[in-house]
């Protein structure tokens, strides 16, 4: 897998809320790159910044520092209006909750036509309700429900709507925030075998954003662990699992659950304790190092000594 | 299990709600017995009936909903009949407590987190003021809070997403109950914060000699919580056994699919197991197996009569015409012999 094509890279990507005091780096100094076809899963508890990354790609939230370059092109700061109608387009994202991210007084047609009209590059009207009625089949909703409101659908329904909004623009890049937590273990399943159905039939790249590490595994082809801001880790899925090296990491996998009751009884969790694994931050600081090929992980000199130790075995 | 003594019993009971001039039933005679210092997790798709069921253990329906039939024996009283507020009150908290799913919203965030740990002591303990107190910082310090005393005057907005929910155990706790339920206790967490959260109830399970029933959609919780498993489908109890049981020989295809459609279990690159279908409409009346219509191994019996338990060993039992003598031999699906034999090889590997 050399010849990947580099679809997003992120840079020493740092956001900032707030000013002096009340200031809030909730990312920090973070890289990655998203090939064009993966999926690209980004694991994290609430509150550690996976959310910001994503909303900072789509250009929520801006950038404090760092470069963001999509396709090459830079896409972060100030960049002239047609490169942003460009972005807007071919990143497209799906939210959480469909309970709570559909307008309930629009009808599901005007929902899926949104950025259609905000873009206007639909052509003629018949031309954006042919794309409306595509999307709805491509998600496996009939063309009919165009003209029926959120309320009349079920969970899973309206999670379906939700990403049919996304298709009608043709995007090349999906961002997933948590798109199945909010649905039951059933609906799940469907809303999954959606998501990399529609991968393989329009070539699409996902960054999978979600906390639940079981779902990330099924679906991502690498997977990087944010904590806090940093991301300490970036591995092939199987790789990470298999031989996850940072304690955040060994932690994060000894607490998915499994569905049986025989391990889970005897399960033993590992502590993330940051002040004792990285006692020698102040004096010596940790970088973003690639530890093997396509293997990354945030540690100290110190530290990477013992990760290789460690990797020899 | 070595204790058998029961502290609950339901008996075939049906719940009704009055919805827009509809009638829905939302229990359709379920049937569970509790033994004491257990751990039962009630496992079903939201609208399953899972917290009707136990909200009706606490006189907790909504007010367009009624008990139509069956019984809740708990202490030699039976709850079903139970009508008054003045009746329930004596049940709530003292006898059986509850811990709600979304700590953000189930403390009052104009109190203070002591305060409301106190109040339920005081109103269920017969202790006041600085005795009830001093229960009130032993019982935060018991649910993993550290520096109880600082702890106690501080506002739920000043606490995390983890320690909220650890305060609303610790409510529950206050109360000295006999059952507790769990309503979902860590949907709304982090794994992290969740394995702490398990490890803290079973503790205090140990600590408090509690009975608890988890209610649940997650069969990871489930594995790691539960002594006995009830699966809950269109308001019925479907299947009923130990853990191990559910878990490695699930006999009704409702909890086959369940199970399958686990990520865990799936192949990567390769379609994961779905439920086809929707659950049906409660609205109308269900003619024989609710789950028929979306089981591929539904027989022609299953849409004609509801099957009755079927006992697969003294302590399970499924509701599944497959279990009948005369039925067809029906394997169940790939993934849950894989993970039958993943669990045998495991075995024989610690041995």
């Amino acid at each position: 897998m050399s010849n990947k094509e580099c679809l997003l890279e992120v840079k020493n990507l740092r956001v900032e809320f707030g000013k002096g005091k009340q200031k809030f780096v909730a990312v920090n100094d973070v890289s990655f790159n998203i090939y064009k076809g993966e999926t690209f899963g980004l694991v994290g508890e609430s509150g550690s910044g996976k959310t910001t990354i994503g909303r900072a790609i789509i250009r929520i939230n801006p950038a404090a520092s760092g470069d963001i370059i999509y396709n090459g092109q830079k896409i972060s700061g100030k960049i002239d209006k047609e490169l942003d109608s460009q972005v807007t387009r071919k990143i497209q994202m799906i939210f959480q909750d469909p309970m709570a991210s559909l307008n309930e007084r629009a009808k599901v047609d005007y929902i899926v036509s949104e950025g259609l009209y905000n873009l206007k590059n639909y052509g003629s009207e018949e031309g954006r309700k042919k794309k409306v009625e595509q999307a709805l089949l491509d998600v496996g909703l009939l063309p009919e429900f165009a003209s029926r409101f959120p309320h009349e659908f079920s969970g899973g329904q309206r999670q379906r709507i939700g990403i049919a909004r996304v298709l009608v623009m043709e995007p090349e890049l999906v961002i997933a925030d948590e798109p199945i937590s909010a649905l039951d273990v059933s609906i799940r399943a469907q809303v999954i075998n959606l998501l990399s159905d529609l991968q393989k039939k329009k070539g699409l790249t996902y960054l999978f954003i979600a906390h639940d590490l079981s779902v990330v595994r099924f679906i991502s082809d690498r997977i990087a662990v944010i904590y806090k801001g940093n991301i300490v880790e970036l591995a092939e899925s199987e790789k990470l699992f298999a031989n996850p090296l940072h304690p955040y990491t060994k932690s994060l996998l000894s607490a998915i659950p499994t569905p049986n009751p025989n391990v889970e009884r005897n399960k033993i969790i590992e502590v993330y304790e940051p002040k004792k694994s990285h006692f020698d931050y102040d004096s010596n600081r940790p970088k973003w190092v690639e530890i093997e090929p396509e293997h990354y992980i945030l540690a100290n000199d110190r530290e990477l000594e013992g990760y290789k130790k460690i990797m020899g075995r | 299990m070595t204790n058998n003594e029961k502290v609950l019993s339901v008996d075939n009971l049906v719940i009704k709600f009055n919805l827009r001039g509809q009638e829905l039933t939302a229990i359709r005679g379920a049937s569970l017995e509790l033994y004491k210092g257990e751990s039962l997790a009630i496992v079903g798709e939201s609208g399953s009936g899972k917290s009707v069921f136990t909200k009706s253990f606490m006189g907790l329906l909504d007010a367009n909903g009624r008990i139509e039939s069956g019984s809740i024996i708990y202490k030699d009283n039976d709850l079903a009949k139970y009508k008054t507020e003045d009746d329930w009150i004596k049940i709530r908290g003292k006898e059986i407590a509850m811990v709600f799913q979304d700590p953000m919203t189930s403390l009052n965030p104009l109190k203070t987190v002591g305060k409301q740990v106190q109040e339920s002591i005081e109103l269920h303990q017969n202790l006041q003021g600085e005795e009830a107190k001093k229960l009130a910082v032993e019982i935060l310090n018991d649910v993993g809070i550290s520096e109880p005393e600082r702890r106690y005057k501080q506002y739920p907005h000043e606490f995390s997403g983890g320690m909220r929910q650890r305060v609303v155990i610790a409510i529950a706790v206050a109360c000295n109950p006999n059952i507790l339920i769990c309503d979902e206790p860590t949907t709304a967490l982090d794994v992290t914060i969740q394995a702490q959260i398990l490890q803290l109830l079973k503790n205090l399970q140990k600590k408090y000699q509690l009975t608890i029933i988890y209610i649940t959609h997650d069969l990871g919780v489930v594995a790691n919580v539960a002594d006995r498993i009830a699966v809950m489908y269109a308001g019925d109890i479907i299947e009923l056994g130990l853990s191990e049981e559910v878990f490695f020989d699930p006999k009704h295809p409702y909890t086959w699919a369940l199970l399958s459609s686990l990520p865990q279990l799936g192949i990567k690159g390769e379609e994961l197991y779905s439920i086809k279908g929707t659950p049906p409409n409660l609205f109308k009346e269900i003619k024989g197996d609710a789950f028929a219509p979306r089981n591929p191994h539904a027989l022609k019996i299953d849409f004609e009569k509801r099957p009755p338990y079927f006992e697969v060993t003294p302590t399970h039992k499924a509701r599944t015409w497959l279990l009948d003598p005369r039925a067809p031999k029906v394997e169940p699906p790939l993934s849950i012999q894989k993970m039958r034999e993943m669990e045998v090889k495991r075995g024989e590997r610690l041995e």
